[in-house]
């Protein structure tokens, strides 16, 4: 059982504590001699398109269920969107393992947080974690296992919802209306910006993140569409005072439905305005679409 | 420890150790655990309303601890240390009240008789079991003797004259607030009232509806629920 001298103490961080116990949590890539090219070279699994948008209750996440190793399809039902606890989620792009574990390790710090103080952490306080978290992971990001998540939840001191971007360097950008990651994230980028509004509800601003990720998946190789034979649909979240509940696979059915009814109605209209950028993308090559691919994979 | 040209037997240096460990419990208030129809109460009486006795160590374990606050608030932070820790190597699953207990008699044993002075605390650990699995309550003396304890378990100053009370209305198919009630009536005794404010109430609930999604099964009340469950509400003219 751990026991600390005064003064010695890892207070409430669990990062500290897995330190102090001999288990360096980002120590995993630390000692590995980079690949050529970095692990781009060695096709590790990347995770592709996440969004968050604000909605008049709190906040909306989504994110597609594939995964890819090079051109190979690596998961269908992969999961990208996680509660990070009751008021918040944490949506992941980039290199699928170290992500996956970040998220695991995100979720406990808070859980440890709230059980050592006897009281949860503010939501900037929150979103400042996972920027250490970032940070911390920075040397595996440049050998080509970058990280790029977005942190939302719904603010209990301001009543509202409240929405963060980050780059693989631990920059942490808090967005008012919505926010986007990974190779889709020009294509969905642009769907929100387009669809947007002050006042979009929660059904409202579901079925617009629903419509980004269609058309990102419809432009992006990397990202999956709804897979109705299998029954596999995009991770849909909203975040309200009510706290944090995910859409069951039957629920972001129908709201694909209504979107399909939508498209069929009004002719294919490919929604490939590939040429608008979207301020504040990471992406920057407005021209090609290949452009926004290099965020995710080197 | 002992000093040159004196002698002191092992007898008499435990004995004095435990006085000591016994007084300084004595001095706290109790706190009562009882099992429930669908889960654990946890109720202490608890003037402050910050410096916490019962406490959420894991989804399915409390804890909770009387006598010296700063010595079982660092033995609570040393169990979700440990808890933590388990579950981020192994899994969730593999964290257990029963190992955690373990751990937190052989760190009592070691301070009481290896250390200067024994910790003056008593504390209790509890597990919530989901569907057929029991509950489990220990109970852990200052010396690290543990106690595999059954439907109710009371630690404090006054333990035993609680505990006899708690045993004249204990009915183990009583619902949370029937719980709540008996464990004030037991902590205060025929001579007074504990007003809700001055109880401290947690419960491990094992009937959460949905359980994938709420894991964690521990609730701490706070005073408007717990004048709610003890019934005192609607004296309140306000609320009428």
């Amino acid at each position: 059982m751990p026991f600390f001298a005064p003064g010695d103490d890892p207070g409430a961080s669990f990062l500290e504590l897995l330190r102090r116990t001999g288990s360096e949590p980002f120590a995993g890539f630390a000692q590995v001699p980079s690949a050529e090219g970095g692990f781009g070279a060695l096709e590790s699994s990347h995770a592709t398109t996440v969004l968050a948008v604000r909605s008049s209750d709190g906040v909306v996440v989504a994110g597609d269920r594939r995964a890819t190793s090079g051109n190979l399809i690596s998961h269908r039902d992969m999961r990208k969107v996680f509660p990070a606890d009751s008021y918040s989620a944490v949506a992941i792009a980039g290199a699928a393992g170290p992500a996956v574990q970040m998220v695991r390790l995100f979720q406990l710090q808070l859980e440890y947080y709230e059980k050592i103080e006897g009281k949860p952490l503010s939501l900037e306080g929150k979103a400042n974690q996972l920027a250490e978290m970032l940070r911390a992971h920075l040397p595996q990001a440049m050998r080509g296992l970058p990280v790029v998540p977005i942190f939302a939840g719904f603010d209990p001191a301001d009543r509202r919802g409240r929405l963060f971007q980050y780059d693989v360097t631990g920059g942490r950008y808090e967005e008012q209306d919505y926010a986007t990651a990974g190779s889709g994230s020009l294509h969905a980028g642009t769907v929100l910006k387009l669809g947007f509004r002050d006042d979009l509800s929660e059904p409202d601003a579901l079925a617009l993140s629903v419509q980004a990720l269609w058309h990102a998946a419809d432009e992006d190789s990397a990202t999956g569409g709804p897979d109705p034979v299998r029954g596999i649909y995009p991770v849909l979240a909203a975040i309200s005072s009510e706290g944090f509940r995910q859409l069951s696979d039957t629920e972001s059915g129908e709201v694909f439905a209504s979107l399909q009814a939508d498209l069929s109605g009004g002719g294919s209209s490919g929604g490939g305005s590939g040429g608008a950028a979207r301020s504040g993308s990471v992406g920057g090559d407005p021209d090609s679409a290949g452009g926004s691919r290099s965020e995710v994979s080197p | 420890m002992s000093m040159p040209g004196m002698y002191v037997s092992p007898e008499q240096l435990m004995q004095d150790r435990a006085d000591y460990a016994r007084k300084g419990i004595a001095r706290g208030r109790s706190l009562v655990t009882l099992e429930y129809g669908d889960g654990i109460a946890l109720v202490a009486e608890n003037a402050s309303a910050t410096l916490r006795k019962v406490s959420e160590i894991y989804d399915r374990i409390a804890f909770g601890g009387v006598g010296r606050y700063i010595e079982f608030d660092q033995l609570r932070i040393a169990g979700v240390r440990h808890a933590e820790l388990k579950g981020y190597q192994y899994s969730r699953s593999d964290v257990e009240a029963r190992s955690l207990a373990n751990q937190y008699a052989q760190m009592l044993g070691q301070f009481f008789t290896h250390e200067l002075k024994p910790l003056e605390v008593e504390i209790v650990v509890v597990e919530v079991g989901i569907g057929d699995e029991a509950n489990q309550l220990y109970r852990i003396q200052y010396d690290g003797t543990v106690m595999d304890e059954e439907a109710y378990c009371c630690i404090g100053g006054d333990a035993d004259a609680v505990r006899e009370r708690v045993a004249e209305g204990y009915d183990p198919e009583l619902d949370a607030d029937a719980a709540i009630r008996l464990a004030r009536a037991a902590l205060a005794g025929p001579e007074r009232e504990i007003a809700a404010p001055d109880l401290e109430v947690a419960l491990l609930e094992s009937n959460v509806e949905d359980a994938a999604h709420r894991r964690r099964c521990f609730r701490r009340l706070d005073d408007a629920e717990v004048e709610v469950a003890l019934g005192d509400s609607a004296e309140r003219p306000d609320e009428v």
